[in-house]
């Protein structure tokens, strides 16, 4: 470990700042000191644990170490790694996009639709496909909410309709046109060989072959989820994690808003 | 009288369980009327008959089908297949396979009496009753030679998708110290109403659960058990539209471990209340016949509702799985009776909570291979805080002396196990159970304190929702939402086509000789 908390070799890089080249911080601007831990399929032995110092250069990382080996069943072993990054971007030309408009309290979004649109907004929400998992979907719309973040059910200016897991989408859109919806929302939590990719799709083009596209605020979530990806894929909005109702609402309130100010 | 270190008046557990008995013998009542698709096609996967058709059908569906179709589905398989092997000689695969081609009519064979209907059936029958017995007899012989982990069991995940890739997985994992393999099933499997066929290397978050898969997986698991000296345990998924068939292919090819939940479909995947009731009882028999464990679903409620507010649901359900569990003839130690470690992690006290519902639930099941699951909701992608969390979940595993632990992983909520994760967590469980060994029995808890106070709490709101259920009927209780807060109508939901009162011709030979072979144990 020669290499590691100890080493007393010279830190003779720039030690300021610099945000068009940002690069990790262990303890010492940039130091590069990245953590990461991965298997290979090899057994355990000194040629293993000089395979991942020299796939870690390749990766791009100075001063390999392996602190940990551990092999995990015959011919696969587990490493833990620390390295210096040698890469950087630049932050001052990175660009996001994000979902629009300003996240309120479930307070402020009633206010809003009660004093902008007069009536409460219809919004339907399903796990779609043969999505099993009803967490995401709960989370967002149950009277409940998640961690401390009230679900829609108990907003008095929006009528939750959750259908929960493996609503196929046909049967989706013919809810939807049933209960007059304002806003769909779509949780997909199973994203193993991108099966939310095609069954998200799958989903936009029904709508739009139904001519109904244009009508609805179409939201999807799910913890592998990014605004990016949703507009990518023809939806309003994306929320990923660490998002809840309160965005979910606020949004489909100011882009409800929105639409019909145009009209 | 057992001593309760909660303090827990065992007259109220006994009420409990009287409370509970009633619901599920109205139940059962209702049950014992009806057949099911489902049931009518694992007799015919227990006759023998297997594989598809050239649309790839199984067999056992186009033979269900066939008297679905023709109106007669209420008279049952077993009659029509009995009189066509009294009419024709043939055996119930080749019978399959001329109904598969076209070139036989079951209904328009000539009636043969139900003497000589039943006598054509017995060769198959007893058959069937010889190899589930010979599989289970091997495992016991496996307990007895090469033995098994201690308890809490440790119970990991595989779910590739690819049956092969599986293989290298669960084997790592009973290399690393798995006692328990579960091989996930592939999203939407529960809602098919048929068992694919064949071995599988596609799948969406699991491996399609099919009886090649099951042998392919036991074959590696016997391997790998006799290499590290220890019997591991293969766990699939009875639930869904197939219950009682996959109960018959995994007591066919030697699963030890089935999720099987009398209600879980009804809540949660919207499946008929009446179907499922029918389907669990026949699936119960037969695991309870080949010496399955079963694992109860009632964590999943705590996916939703909340684990504080909701833990007197997961009790109440957990005493009427019982219940009916003894009804189709399982013994107390083959309950893998369901509860979780799902509290709000920034609860203060709530490690306090989750030892005193531990220890409840160990104390009144105390014969039950209880199945314990791990924080699965408040999982962030923070893989180090995750990592604390199964931690604590594990201490009060070996603490309240769980039967089955499913280890929680770092890495949930975020992807299915890599190899690495499997290994971290099983590290994590051995180290605290050796380290802890003993704790349960050194420790007791203060008189009327916050744990004493919580289990009884939980208990008698157990009791008052139990007695709300029986002066409903459980029909009429979930149509009401009554439990878990979710409305199911008894003539909705998916399934309920497959549904139909037993006929005069009806004859499922197997629910008695089962239970009774269970019941005077069959084995050395």
């Amino acid at each position: 470990m020669s290499e590691g908390l100890y080493s007393t070799e010279a830190k003779d890089y720039d030690k300021t700042l610099d945000l068009t080249k940002i690069k990790p911080y262990g303890d010492t601007m940039n130091d590069g000191k990245t953590q990461l831990s991965f298997t290979l399929p090899v057994p355990a032995g000194e040629e293993a644990i000089e395979a991942a110092k020299q796939l870690m250069r390749k990766m791009g990382f100075e001063n390999p170490l392996v602190v940990y080996h551990k092999e995990l069943t015959e011919g696969f072993t587990f490493f833990n790694c620390y390295g210096s990054c040698t890469h950087t971007v630049d932050y001052t030309t990175i660009h996001v996009p994000k979902v629009e408009g300003t996240k309120w309290d479930m307070h402020e979004t009633d206010d809003f639709i009660r004093e902008q649109i007069g009536r409460p907004l219809v919004v339907v929400g399903a796990s779609t496909g043969t999505d099993a998992h009803t967490v995401g979907i709960d989370a967002i719309m149950n009277m409940k909410g998640f961690a401390g973040h009230y679900g829609l059910e108990r907003y008095d200016m929006i009528e939750a309709h959750n259908l929960g897991s493996q609503v196929p989408n046909d049967e989706f859109i013919a809810k939807a046109v049933e209960l007059g919806a304002d806003a769909l929302l779509v949780s997909q939590t199973v994203t193993q060989k991108d099966v939310h990719i095609k069954n998200m799709t799958e989903l936009v083009e029904m709508l739009e072959a139904e001519g109904l596209r244009d009508k609805v605020i179409l939201v999807c979530g799910g913890p592998r989820i990014s605004h990016e990806l949703a507009q990518e894929l023809g939806y309003d909005a994306g929320f990923g994690m660490n998002t809840y109702a309160d965005d979910v609402a606020s949004f489909v309130a100011q882009e409800f808003a929105r639409r019909h100010n145009k009209d | 009288m057992q001593k309760s270190k909660l303090g827990l008046d065992f007259n109220k557990v006994a009420h409990a369980k009287d409370v509970a008995r009633n619901i599920a013998t109205g139940v059962q009542d209702f049950v014992e009327q009806y057949t099911t698709v489902a049931v009518e096609r694992t007799l015919c996967r227990l006759l023998g008959v297997d594989g598809v058709d050239e649309c790839t059908v199984p067999l056992p569906n186009v033979l269900v089908n066939e008297i679905k179709q023709k109106g007669v589905l209420s008279e049952g398989i077993l009659y029509y297949l009995g009189n066509a092997i009294a009419e024709t000689g043939l055996d119930p695969q080749q019978i399959a396979e001329r109904v598969a081609a076209g070139t036989l009519d079951l209904t328009t064979v000539p009636a043969h009496s139900e003497s000589e209907i039943r006598s054509a059936l017995k060769p198959y029958i007893d058959a069937a009753i010889k190899r589930i017995t010979d599989r289970r007899k091997k495992k016991e012989h496996y307990l007895e030679t090469i033995g098994e982990g201690p308890k809490p069991y440790l119970y990991v995940i595989v779910a590739t998708g690819n049956i092969y890739e599986d293989v290298v997985q669960a084997q790592a994992a009973a290399r690393q110290g798995a006692d328990i393999i579960a091989v996930i099933r592939t999203t939407g499997q529960s809602l098919l109403d048929y068992v694919p066929y064949g071995a599988t290397t596609e799948g969406f978050g699991g491996t399609f659960a099919t009886q090649e898969n099951f042998r392919i997986m036991r074959k590696a698991l016997d391997e790998v058990g006799e290499e590290v000296g220890r019997y591991i345990r293969l766990c699939n998924y009875c639930s869904g539209l197939c219950m009682p068939e996959i109960a018959a292919m995994g007591a066919l090819e030697g699963l030890d471990v089935m999720l099987n939940d009398a209600l879980y479909g009804i809540l949660f995947r919207d499946i008929n209340m009446q179907r499922t009731l029918v389907d669990q009882f026949m699936s119960r028999v037969i695991n309870g016949f080949a010496g399955v464990i079963i694992n109860t679903g009632e964590d999943n409620y705590l996916t939703t509702a909340d684990a504080v507010e909701e833990a007197h649901t997961v009790l109440a359900s957990d005493l009427i799985n019982e219940q009916l569990a003894l009804l189709a003839g399982l013994k107390e130690e083959q309950m893998g009776l369901g509860h979780a470690f799902e509290m709000d992690p920034s609860l203060e006290n709530g490690f306090l909570y989750e030892l005193a519902q531990a220890q409840m639930i160990r104390e009144i099941f105390p014969k039950a291979t209880l199945k314990y699951m791990p924080p699965t909701k408040f999982m962030t992608g923070n893989i180090f805080r995750g990592h604390i969390q199964d931690a604590l979940f594990n201490m009060i595993g070996i603490w309240t002396h769980q039967g089955i632990q499913l280890l929680g992983m770092p890495t949930e909520a975020i992807h299915t196990p890599f190899m690495s994760d499997r290994y971290l967590s099983i590290e994590n469980a051995k180290y605290i159970f050796g380290n802890m060994k003993s704790i349960g029995e050194e420790m007791e808890f203060k008189k009327d304190g916050i744990i004493q106070t919580r289990a009884r709490e939980v208990l008698d709101k157990a009791i008052s929702l139990l007695e709300n259920m029986e002066r409903e009927g459980l029909f009429s209780a979930l149509e009401k939402g009554i439990f878990a807060d979710v409305k199911r109508p008894k003539d909705g939901g998916k399934g309920l086509d497959g549904v139909a009162p037993k006929g005069r011709n009806y004859y499922n030979p197997f629910i008695d000789l089962m239970l009774t072979k269970n019941a005077t144990d069959i084995l050395p």
